[in-house]
């Protein structure tokens, strides 16, 4: 039953993938009808970059959210914007050289933080949000400097605080996408690595793993996912392309793989249709119209996934209260009516409401709807085969109490005591067997 | 006891300061192979720092610790450690099986993935803590006692000589808490040393045979029929304790 109920999770996941990618190939067409998209040349790479980089940022931008580690991505891509200011001092406006400046100041500003944490004693939201204020307001004063400078072919620089798609070129394109496979390459070899130390560092420390190291790898693959993104979301936004594809396939499934490669598939969606959307006129900043995309998959996700979303949890709720309310009006009745002759008795209606009106209604309805229970005047009275339901529970109830008082003697498996189910239905017939054998040692 | 049985572990002059004031002072511990001990003391005493510190995970003042006559660095195969249950985040998305799986993957080295023998050796170590019909639960849906457990599983796996467990009883079940001492006594009949971080004075004497009081610096240390006194108690916890005659121990005011 376990092994068929994860597989339903499985499919689900697969299926939504699926979905999703119908969903963003249907986007092709539906946008040159709705949107008047033309797929020149020149969107098609966007649309491709937009992809790509989504997938990254995606893949890496799991591991963010899962260390705790958000708003550590928004500090770092910040910080690059000094980097890609200084670069373009040096050596003028090569995408690779301004992406390597990029990475080097995030990459000083994540050492940085970890300085201060290590000497000092700020918490990391303080360090955090000193690096990110200092970096960038150091990468504004700059990008002011150069737009000073009379003749520096400057143009376009401040886009890398919003993104735009629309100066993404084919060999941008063939660039991102071999870094970004080297990302995923890495990714790949110490998976194991960066889940251990994801999960519990302690434990990987006392391993024997270089959990700094470790960690330190992961942070630079982090910081190479959210310089790659720059020029498409920009500094201010890239934090959202980073953690919402984590942020919603987290919703949808409960293993770390599955998880990623939903990450990517969800990024490869909002990056791609968010860069077709902003081509559609040069006025839509790329960044903005990613996030929108990104955070309408977190929604969707957050209501909608099984498990985890807000509709199946309140319906989760409804039925527990729904069975609970069954089950204490079952056992309510019995008891009344054992303690007051037989458990045929007839049980007023105003003590049974009185116990827990709308829950006890709750209950009564379902017991009277399935047969368990009739009404007799003012009263109810409990069927035969309610009479037999009640039996059963409080049976298994008292075999629970003799499992809590004899499994250690008895050597009976270790169960945990989920009262609530029918003992039965979860210790091996054996050892309810032996169970049974003490029920009748012992008067009712 | 013994002075020619091997020493397990052996820490010397061991201190641990968090910004001047130490947290363990002068940690003298000698810890013979094969005994079942528990660290005690009241709270703050520096006993989860005490495991730390030997263990290379914090960084130490001073002082030295060696396992079986080798520093930890050549030693870390002998080693299990059992972390504290709140010190990760059990809702991140891993299965029960995978966790323990964890245990495995010091063994299997950079780059190697765990395969077939590596998941019967977890299976078989969720079968010890009775864990068995939970392996593909996801990690978030566990009580706080099958936590305990899968932790557990994940330090047997390790196949380590000498375990350390920091505050493994703490808010259990029954049932776990059998498992536990189960475990325990399965370790100490094949050899191994276990060093557990331990808060119920209650058990203390049914559950180990060596037990090192700690209060900063150590009281007392030794086995359990010695070193669990009235006189020794009372060093470590102030005049707050007080022992009944039929050795049962109750902290005042409770």
């Amino acid at each position: 039953m376990k092994l068929k109920s994860m597989s339903a999770e499985d499919k689900r996941v697969w299926l939504t993938i699926a979905a999703i990618v119908l969903l963003g190939i249907c986007f092709l067409p539906i946008g040159q009808w709705l949107f008047g998209i033309r797929y020149t040349y020149t969107v098609r790479v966007v649309a491709l970059g937009g992809s790509i980089l989504g997938v990254i940022s995606g893949t890496l931008g799991c591991f963010a959210v899962l260390r705790r580690e958000s708003l550590m991505g928004d500090a770092l891509s910040h910080a690059a914007l000094p980097g890609i200011a200084v670069a373009f001092l040096l050596a003028g406006r090569d995408l690779g050289l301004l992406l390597i400046g990029a990475g080097i100041a995030s990459w000083i500003a994540l050492r940085f933080i970890a300085a201060l944490l290590a000497t000092t004693r700020l918490k990391q939201d303080a360090a955090m949000g000193i690096v990110l204020a200092s970096w960038f307001a150091g990468g504004i004063a700059l990008l002011a400097y150069i737009q000073s400078i009379p003749d520096a072919s400057q143009a376009g620089l401040d886009q890398f605080i919003f993104g735009q798609a629309a100066a993404i070129i084919e060999s941008d394109v063939l660039l991102i996408s071999g870094v970004g496979a080297a990302v995923l390459l890495a990714l790949a070899l110490f998976w194991k690595e960066f889940k251990l130390v994801t999960f519990d560092g302690e434990f990987a420390g006392a391993n024997g793993f270089q959990v700094g190291l470790i960690n330190t790898l992961l942070s630079t693959l982090i910081v190479i996912a959210i310089v790659l993104g720059l020029q498409l979301a920009g500094v201010i936004l890239m934090v959202g392309m980073l953690i919402a594809p984590g942020i919603a396939a987290r919703q949808w499934t409960q293993k770390l793989n599955h998880m990623v490669i939903l990450a990517a598939v969800f990024g490869a969606f909002a990056g791609g249709v968010g860069a077709v959307i902003s081509a559609i006129d040069a006025d839509i900043p790329t960044g903005p119209m990613i996030i929108v995309v990104a955070f309408s998959l977190v929604l969707a996700s957050m209501a909608l996934a099984p498990g985890r979303g807000l509709l199946w949890s309140s319906w989760r709720r409804r039925l527990d209260s729904r069975r609970f309310a069954r089950q204490n009006a079952l056992r309510d009745l019995y008891r009344y009516a054992l303690s007051h002759g037989s458990p045929g008795t007839p049980v007023p209606d105003a003590f049974i409401r009185g116990i827990g009106d709308r829950s006890a209604a709750l209950g009564l309805a379902q017991l009277l709807s399935s047969g368990l229970v009739e009404t007799r005047g003012d009263s109810w009275q409990l069927t035969r085969s309610g009479i037999e339901a009640a039996r059963r529970d409080a049976h298994s109830l008292r075999l629970w109490d003799l499992y809590r008082l004899h499994a250690d003697d008895l050597g009976l498996p270790l169960l945990a005591e989920d009262r609530h189910l029918d003992i039965r239905d979860v210790l091996p017939a054996a050892a309810v067997g032996q169970l049974e054998a003490m029920t009748g040692q012992r008067p009712n | 006891m013994n002075d020619r049985a091997p020493l397990a572990l052996s820490v010397e002059d061991l201190t641990v300061a968090y910004h001047s004031k130490p947290a363990i002072w002068d940690i003298d511990l000698a810890v013979p192979e094969g005994v079942l001990m528990a660290i005690v003391g009241p709270n703050g005493a520096g006993k989860s720092t005490l495991i730390k510190a030997v263990l290379n995970l914090i960084p130490r003042a001073a002082g030295t610790v060696s396992f079986y006559g080798s520093p930890y660095e050549q030693a870390r195969s002998l080693v299990g450690y059992v972390p504290q249950r709140g010190s990760v985040d059990w809702d991140f998305p891993t299965s029960v099986l995978d966790v323990v799986t964890m245990g495995l993957y010091g063994k299997l080295g950079w780059l190697r993935r765990p395969g077939r023998r590596e998941r019967d050796l977890a299976l078989f170590a969720l079968e010890q803590v009775g864990l068995l019909d939970l392996v593909d639960r996801q990690i978030s849906q566990l009580s706080g006692g099958q936590q305990q457990r899968t932790f557990l599983a994940r330090a047997l796996v390790q196949d380590a000589q000498i375990y350390f467990m920091d505050e493994p009883f703490a808010a259990v079940d029954a049932i776990t808490e059998r498992a536990i001492v189960n475990i325990l006594h399965q370790l100490k009949e094949r050899g191994k040393t276990v060093l557990v971080v331990h808060h119920d004075l209650q058990t203390v004497e049914d559950y180990f045979d060596w037990l090192t009081l700690l209060n900063v610096e150590i009281v007392a240390s030794g086995p359990t029929a010695e070193v669990f006194t009235p006189e020794n108690l009372k060093k470590t916890y102030g005049g707050t304790v007080s022992y009944l005659h039929d050795g049962q121990v109750l902290m005042a005011g409770d």
